[in-house]
């Protein structure tokens, strides 16, 4: 393994991150902080508790899972696709250094920035609400899977897309509607049986309903298949990118 | 010398179908400078981009420095230094983060005085810490070149290095080549200006529509192929020869007052005393006279003329040194 440069990889995406601080960072949190404000505070006082959680404590945990799956995507997906677009690409392809590595520099530095994404929601809803952490080492490890599957996720998209438009579009069209009717806001035991058993295919409520187990103790579907979602989940992207690896598809010609 | 970039029956088809390159061998030696001259669209970028791994062959193989570029990889793209023919740069990184960072990509420890000393060589020193956006296009180039430096090649790729830069820049960019082939790096570059082939070049290798028409050392090429051409000026214009002159093969040209003799100088006799005798036994009084070696350009414009004329005596040859024979017996 060329270790070297991966950390020239990951470094380098970080150092994008931290040159936008302003936008990477601030921006999550001042959306967060409205969510609060909105559904905690003016809603959340006329909303009855949720699984005798207050509705802007319950709220908590699908907030961090929104913000850190659509960072996650969008990060990684731009870190990758600008290479390509920008044509800078070609010293990945020239360098002594395999796929593996780039998915790695890429996806570890996506990963990294989701994972402070998330961490800073979490501190930021101290502020706002009681929150209890039931599981905490369940709660990171639930958050780091879902970093680093979405970053992997979003790679994948970095990849494939051959203009802006789709780059953007993945995102907005499949994974907007799967986080935010990934009972983010609410526990799907709320909505009509229809549409509860629909949401049973929808893979992102066994993660909103994993990670809001482990800070509760209760969620929509039981831990097991939680965990078993995002574990294929994982599985399903690193196969790809083990495809994309073997076939060099839209990378090398 | 032992070569130390191999290639041999090399091939690319492009996923569109298009046979960029069609059976490519080339042996470049340790420490010289080869150029690879050819017209728009002959496949000299493709040929670059399969030996430094951003396109994959179809079929043959390439060896840098004994390692097989496809199973190892590794070895053989330490030594490769690539600086493109398309300015590909992030505009918001700065110089010198631009640099360090291809070094590190390259798996080499950080050596900021080695960066230094590259980008003070590249007079880029003063825009270390200058956004890539900010610079000019002749200095953009010099950062794509800083950064093939940053790790240290034993093998330098300059596609085109010095396209859209100013004349200055140019010999710049020749005295930076002259430096590193001093201190052992083999160059290959591609270029369109004959003048810079001639300048910095040992060897030259003549492309054109995927086929390698012609390698030759360049002070060979030039005295073998090289045609001289010797240019009466008469006092008298004349508007047809003498009988006695016709079996000179003269042209008469600039109104009669001038007469052409091409002649090689190779051949057993250039034909000039007896041209001379005849000249003057004729009665045709010469101003001038003056003779001039033609150069690399012509005899490039050659080469692409006759490879045009006669495809099919390229296609049953593979071998550069096969081509070579055919098309120097379509010129002689
Ligand atoms: N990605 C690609 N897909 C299909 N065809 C391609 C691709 N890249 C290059 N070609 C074709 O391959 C041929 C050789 O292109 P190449 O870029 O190697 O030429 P070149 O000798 O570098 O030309 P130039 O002097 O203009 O840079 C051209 O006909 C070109 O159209
Ligand atoms: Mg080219």
């Amino acid at each position: 393994m060329n270790w070297r440069a991966v950390w020239a990889m990951y470094h380098y995406e970080m150092g994008r991150f931290f040159r936008t601080t302003a936008q990477s960072l601030f921006s999550p949190v001042l959306s967060t902080s409205l969510y609060f404000v909105v559904f905690g505070a003016a809603i959340g006082s006329r909303m009855e508790d949720v699984d005798g959680v207050s509705y802007g404590a319950f709220i908590v945990p699908g907030l961090i899972m929104l913000s850190v799956m659509t960072q996650a995507v969008s990060n990684a997906s731009f870190g990758i696709y600008f290479p390509k677009f920008l044509g800078t690409i070609y010293e990945h392809l020239s360098a002594p250094v395999n796929f593996l590595e780039i998915v790695i520099g890429y996806v570890g530095a996506a990963a990294t920035k989701s994972l402070a994404i998330g961490a800073i929601i979490l501190v930021t809803s101290f502020f706002f609400v009681d929150v209890t952490i039931a599981h905490p080492l369940a709660m990171v490890g639930f958050l780091l899977l879902t970093c680093l599957s979405f970053s992997l996720l979003g790679f994948i998209i970095g990849i494939w897309a051959e203009n802006f438009e789709q780059l953007q579009l993945v995102p907005l069209l499949v994974i907007t509607p799967l986080v935010f009717l990934g009972g983010s806001f609410y526990s799907i035991t709320m909505l009509p049986p229809v549409w509860q058993t629909i949401s049973l295919f929808n893979p992102v409520v066994y993660l909103v309903s994993g990670f809001r187990w482990s800070f509760f103790g209760t969620g929509d579907v039981p831990v097991g298949w939680s965990l078993l979602a995002i574990a294929a989940f994982t599985g399903g992207c690193l196969w790809v990118i083990w495809w994309i690896f073997r076939t060099g598809w839209r990378i090398r010609q | 010398m032992t070569s130390i970039v191999s290639i041999s029956g090399l091939t690319k088809t492009y996923g569109s179908g298009f046979e960029a390159l069609k059976g490519v061998d080339l042996e470049i030696e340790e420490g010289e400078i080869i150029a690879l001259l050819g017209p728009n669209g002959a496949g000299k970028t493709t040929l670059i981009s399969t030996i430094c791994g951003i396109t994959s062959p179809t079929e043959g193989t390439v060896s840098v420095g004994g390692h097989d570029i496809l199973n190892d990889f590794r070895g053989a793209r330490d030594m490769i230094g690539l600086v493109p023919q398309e300015i590909a740069l992030e505009p918001f990184n700065k110089v010198w983060n631009a640099v360090s960072f291809t070094r590190g990509l390259f798996g080499k420890p950080r050596d900021d005085a080695h960066i230094e000393q590259v980008l003070r060589q590249l007079s880029l020193w003063d825009k270390k810490d200058s956004q890539i956006m900010a610079l000019s296009g002749g200095m953009k180039r010099r950062v794509l070149i800083a950064k093939a430096l940053s790790h240290e090649p034993r093998v330098l790729f300059l596609d085109e290095p010095t396209a859209g830069v100013d004349v200055e820049l140019r010999r710049d960019m020749w005295e930076t080549v002259e430096r590193l082939r001093a201190e052992g790096v083999t160059i290959i570059l591609t270029t369109h200006y004959i003048e810079e082939a001639e300048a910095i070049a040992d060897r030259v290798a003549v492309i054109s529509q995927g086929r390698i028409l012609l390698v030759e050392q360049k002070s060979a090429l030039m005295k073998r192929m090289g045609r001289k051409e010797l240019r009466v000026e008469l006092i008298e214009p004349v508007d047809s020869l003498p009988e006695s002159l016709a079996h000179h093969d003269l042209q008469i040209a600039e109104g009669g007052q001038v007469l052409r003799y091409a002649y090689e100088t190779t051949g057993q006799g250039t034909g000039i005393t007896g041209l001379l005798a005849d000249l003057s036994a004729a009665g045709l009084q010469m101003r001038d006279l003056s003779t001039r070696q033609s150069t690399l350009e012509d005899i490039f414009v050659d080469l692409l003329r006759d490879g045009a004329e006669e495809p099919e005596a390229a296609s049953t040859t593979t071998g550069s040194a096969a081509s070579r024979d055919a098309v120097r017996e379509g010129t002689a």
